[in-house]
């Protein structure tokens, strides 16, 4: 229990590239980019948080009692901005793909070799 | 390479890499267990000298504020190239890709989608708005009040057709008000180096603890994003719709 | 300051973009970039003596504890913001006539990538790092897909933001496991705590997936494919903005990292490190010089040829040596403004012929003589003209490596500037003179690859302003080997940028160090003139001799098969970064015990 967090990002991280790697469908595509960067979420949440300790939001609790790190949260909270914008390019670049070309086939670009 | 190699060559690397992962966790502490100085020194500090009491928004947009800038105009561009990619060509061809089986004809919302998305539309944009005004007293933010109050407009769309929603939300001026939220962000950095600080510093007024006027600049910071947000997401929208529409008015 | 300049700029086109004309939105455009590169010049000399440190937020260090974002300007890295900012300049002027039907969108974008480069040459911290990192990737990716009725800048365009990507989310998780250990994210305070402690697997790691999603930027073999594809299909000025500074940030992020974050910790194994970057760094350059002399389309082969350089630079920086730093640094100038001037000549060439292949325009050049001119000399001046900005960095790289031991580094730079000279030099004889067949019969040659137009209708003229900023490139880059003063403020520039314990120490308790100027290298000039006839010798034997075409025909087959593997695939490309990562990362951890 105590490193599955860890394993589940390392195993997110690596199905994400198989996914990547192995795919037929450019959507499919984006979507396994998406998995991967999902890794690092995973990862950096794991990393901060503290057993025991409450969320850092000092709303209803006395301030300065020990939160669980919210510098991690901070980061992932950019991390999914920088990832939902990514998707956004990355899937417009694919609608474009299927206007020009008529497929979402990674297999049947055959624009630039060599 | 072909597929079954490349897939081989993967499995390969794969293994090498699950190493490396595991490699580098055997010295990490179980969950839990790990500490942070910076972690705690964060929480320490956030309401005796900022009076703010979510500890992730004072991060994100006091503390590491400029990170936040740099977040924000990652956004800026991406919608800005989302909408140059999409750009009509004069070159485009017609009558290709349809986005719908041949013939069908796209019927007008039904009165139940159309109620329940208009009853939804008010509560929608007040959520967002007290998601983004309250983000330095309880979890949210400028971000994620922004989201929600970009799904209203999308919400106005499922009741309605396509002409109507473009009405409601001219492309012009969403992208004014876009770009008006992202400059606020440096613009409010610059009246901080102004008053005497550095880029940035909280120099505003702390307010008390709780209320809904505190945390200076974070403040004003997450509205300026809220707008940025909600305007980079309905002008996403757009462009998306609007190659949709393409398509189907062939 | 430098960054938000632009990026005020870009929000304000971006805000008034239908209301105002393009030459307006240009005039923005270019006064917000020279006020960037003002602002850098600015800094970069006052930074001279000791750097400067700026934190965001009014949040200084508390007991230690780099609490804020800090901005550490060090000559060396705002010298770069200044760079990109000329790059900029040119990539502007050059595209005022050259966009037909560009929005002002466009300025906007690039103004923020502008930005973005700026921001990350200055700062300091690991994940502000990233952040600009980022910024960079989304407006390079939207800035190449440019043309979209062109399928293939499509498919350029997503092999690179695919592989860009997962190369930042290696980076990330870098991040993430380091600070799981050291809890800070300041590269100065991470580095302090690091040289307290003995090294272990984690740090290795993550040192290698941090270095390896910036070498994925800075496209090194093995995560060398998508600039080709992104080269090729990119806008000009576009492409002028990828290959002279974009890839260089990339090898610059490895080597601030380096020695801000991991130079306490690594210092001994520093033979090992030096092994595996000099490896990386010589297969770069070998396999990306056999590749750029085989191309055909021009755009292509000149990012084979800034991949081939690329190598070199490695090479330099990869010594771990102030000399041989500063040596990689004029490189990077000079390499930069002479590969601008290159792409910018070959935007001509698109513009006034419709095409860049290099078969297709053979001999059409002819009327064209000063841009035949400036070709030529941009390709005599990769091979290292004396004087040059090549040459200049070639010197300090070669007498570091002599001095450390490393002799056959002269070699591989020789072999490869003169594979990438000899192939601009080759491309220069067919579509300006005309010389050597019409047709090219070697089996081993890359296969067809058409680019549309990216200007509307042949134009018979070259407007002044798309030939006089390659021109003014290109000779600042031939002759800035001659500039007095820059090899001797570059070597103390590098010595600056290499004393971590003067950084840790500057950043987190406001003490500067003296630091001692290292020595200065001696230039070399036979060798340079021996690359430059070597360089001219061999189009001249491919073009003229049929011995020569014989022979090319007979490596046809392996050459085949290593253009098979460049597929343009992006599962490839993807498959290869796995593999380069994870060997990289165990490599790392074994080899550096």
């Amino acid at each position: 229990m105590s490193y599955l967090p860890y394993a589940v990002a390392a195993w997110l991280f690596i199905i994400g590239l198989y996914g990547v790697i192995t795919s037929r469908n450019l959507v499919h595509l984006c979507i396994c980019v998406s998995v991967i960067q999902s890794s690092s979420y995973v990862l950096l949440l794991a990393i901060g948080y503290r057993t025991g300790r409450p969320a850092p939001v000092y709303a209803d609790i006395p301030a300065g009692t020990p939160a669980v790190d919210p510098v991690v949260q901070a980061l992932m909270l950019t991390d999914v901005v920088v990832e939902v914008t990514v998707m956004a390019l990355l899937l417009a670049l694919a609608v474009q793909v299927h206007k020009r070309l008529g497929t979402l086939d990674p297999d049947r670009l055959r624009k630039l070799r060599g | 390479m072909t597929r079954p190699i490349r897939t081989l060559f993967f499995f390969v690397s794969a293994a090498l890499l699950a190493l490396a992962f595991w490699l580098s966790y055997s010295d990490l502490a179980p969950l839990g267990r790990n500490t942070s100085a910076y972690g705690d020194l964060v929480n320490s500090i956030t309401v005796p000298q900022r009076h703010i009491t979510d500890a992730v928004t004072a991060v994100n947009f006091d503390i590491r504020g400029f990170d936040t800038l740099g977040e924000e105009f990652i956004l800026f561009a991406s919608v800005l190239g989302v909408v140059l990619l999409m750009r009509r060509r004069s070159d485009d061809p017609m009558g290709d890709h349809e986005d719908k089986a041949r013939g069908r004809i796209v019927p007008y919302p039904s009165d139940a989608v159309r109620v329940t998305a208009l009853l939804l539309l008010s509560p929608m944009v007040l959520f967002g708005l007290y998601i983004v005004s309250h983000g330095q007293l309880t979890p949210g933010g400028g971000f994620q009040g922004g989201v929600v109050l970009s799904t209203a407009p999308l919400l106005f769309y499922l009741a309605s057709t396509y002409p109507q929603f473009r009405a409601v939300t001219p492309p012009r001026l969403i992208e004014a008000a876009e770009a008006v939220g992202a400059s606020a962000y440096i613009f409010i950095g610059g009246v901080c180096m102004a008053l005497g600080g550095q880029f940035l510093e909280n120099v505003l007024p702390l307010g008390k603890t709780g209320t809904l006027v505190s945390g200076g600049t974070v403040a004003l910071i997450d509205l300026g994003v809220g707008l940025e947000v909600s305007a980079g997401f309905v002008l996403m929208m757009l462009v998306y719709l609007e190659e949709l529409m393409e398509a189907k008015e062939q | 300051m430098p960054v938000a300049i632009p990026l005020i700029a870009a929000a304000l086109l971006a805000a008034l973009s239908k209301a105002i004309s393009q030459a307006a939105s240009l005039i923005i455009a270019i006064a917000a970039t020279l006020g960037a590169m003002g602002a850098c010049v600015l800094l970069a000399g006052a930074s001279r003596s000791e750097s400067i440190v700026y934190w965001f937020g009014g949040w200084r260090p508390h007991a230690g504890v780099a609490l804020g974002i800090s901005f550490v300007i060090d000559p060396l890295g705002a010298g770069m913001a200044g760079f990109a900012g000329i790059l900029t300049l040119a990539a502007l002027a050059f595209s005022a006539k050259y966009f037909d039907t560009a929005e002002n969108h466009l300025h906007a974008l690039i103004l923020a990538f502008l930005a973005a480069m700026c921001g990350f040459t200055l700062t300091g911290d690991m994940f502000n790092l990233f952040v600009f990192f980022e910024l960079m990737s989304a407006a390079a990716f939207a800035l190449c897909a440019h043309k979209t009725e062109d399928p293939g800048s499509l498919q350029g365009a997503l092999n690179f933001a695919v592989t860009n990507t997962i190369g930042a989310y290696f980076i990330l998780t870098g991040i993430a496991l380091l600070y799981a250990r050291i809890g800070a994210l300041n590269m100065a305070q991470i580095g302090q705590t690091l040289g307290r402690e003995h090294p272990n697997k984690l740090v290795f790691v993550a040192f290698a997936f941090v270095v390896c999603g910036y070498l994925i930027k800075g496209a090194l073999v093995p995560f060398h494919f998508w600039l080709a594809d992104a080269h090729a299909v990119a806008p000009t000025p576009i492409c002028v903005l990828f290959s002279g500074v974009m890839v260089e940030l990339g090898l610059y992020a490895v080597f601030r990292v380096y020695w801000a974050v991991f130079d306490p910790v690594f210092h001994i194994h520093i033979a090992g490190l030096r092994a595996l970057f000099l490896s990386v760094g010589a297969l770069t350059a070998v396999l990306a010089g056999v590749m750029c002399y085989s191309q055909r389309n021009i755009k292509r082969l000149l990012a084979y040829s800034t991949i081939s350089h690329m190598g070199l630079m490695t090479i330099g920086a990869g010594l771990f040596d102030p000399v041989a730093l500063s040596g990689a640094a004029i490189y990077v100038l000079g390499h930069g403004l002479v590969k601008a001037a290159l792409f910018l000549c070959s935007g001509i060439l698109l513009h006034r012929f419709g095409t860049v292949d290099e078969l297709e325009l053979h001999g059409v050049g002819k009327p064209l003589k000063w841009t035949a001119a400036v070709f030529v000399l941009g390709g005599i001046a990769l091979a290292g003209t004396p004087f040059s900005g090549i040459s200049a960095g070639d010197a300090s790289l070669h007498s570091a490596a002599e001095h450390l031991g490393y002799h056959w580094v002269r070699w591989i730079s020789l072999f490869a500037g003169t594979m990438t000279s000899a192939a601009v030099l080759r491309v220069a004889g067919r579509v300006f003179w005309g010389w050597g067949p019409a047709r090219e019969r070697a089996s081993g040659a890359a296969p067809k690859s058409d680019e549309k137009r990216e200007t509307q209708s042949g134009h018979k003229t070259i407007p002044s302003s798309m030939f006089l900023p390659a021109a003014v490139l290109l000779l600042a880059g031939l002759f800035l080997g001659m500039m007095p003063a820059l090899p001797q403020s570059t070597l103390k520039a590098a010595a600056q940028f290499t004393n971590s314990s003067a950084y840790d120490a500057r950043v987190l308790g406001g003490v500067s160090i003296a630091i001692p100027g290292p020595a200065m290298p001696e230039t070399n000039v036979t060798f340079s003139l021996i690359a430059v006839g070597l360089a001219i010798l061999i189009p001249a034997a491919q073009l003229f001799s049929r011995q020569a075409r014989v022979l090319s025909k007979a490596i046809g087959p392996a050459m085949k098969w290593l253009h098979a593997l460049h597929s343009g695939h992006v599962g490839d490309y993807v498959a290869f970064l796995t593999f380069g990562v994870a060997v990289f990362a165990l490599a790392c951890v074994f080899i550096l015990q």
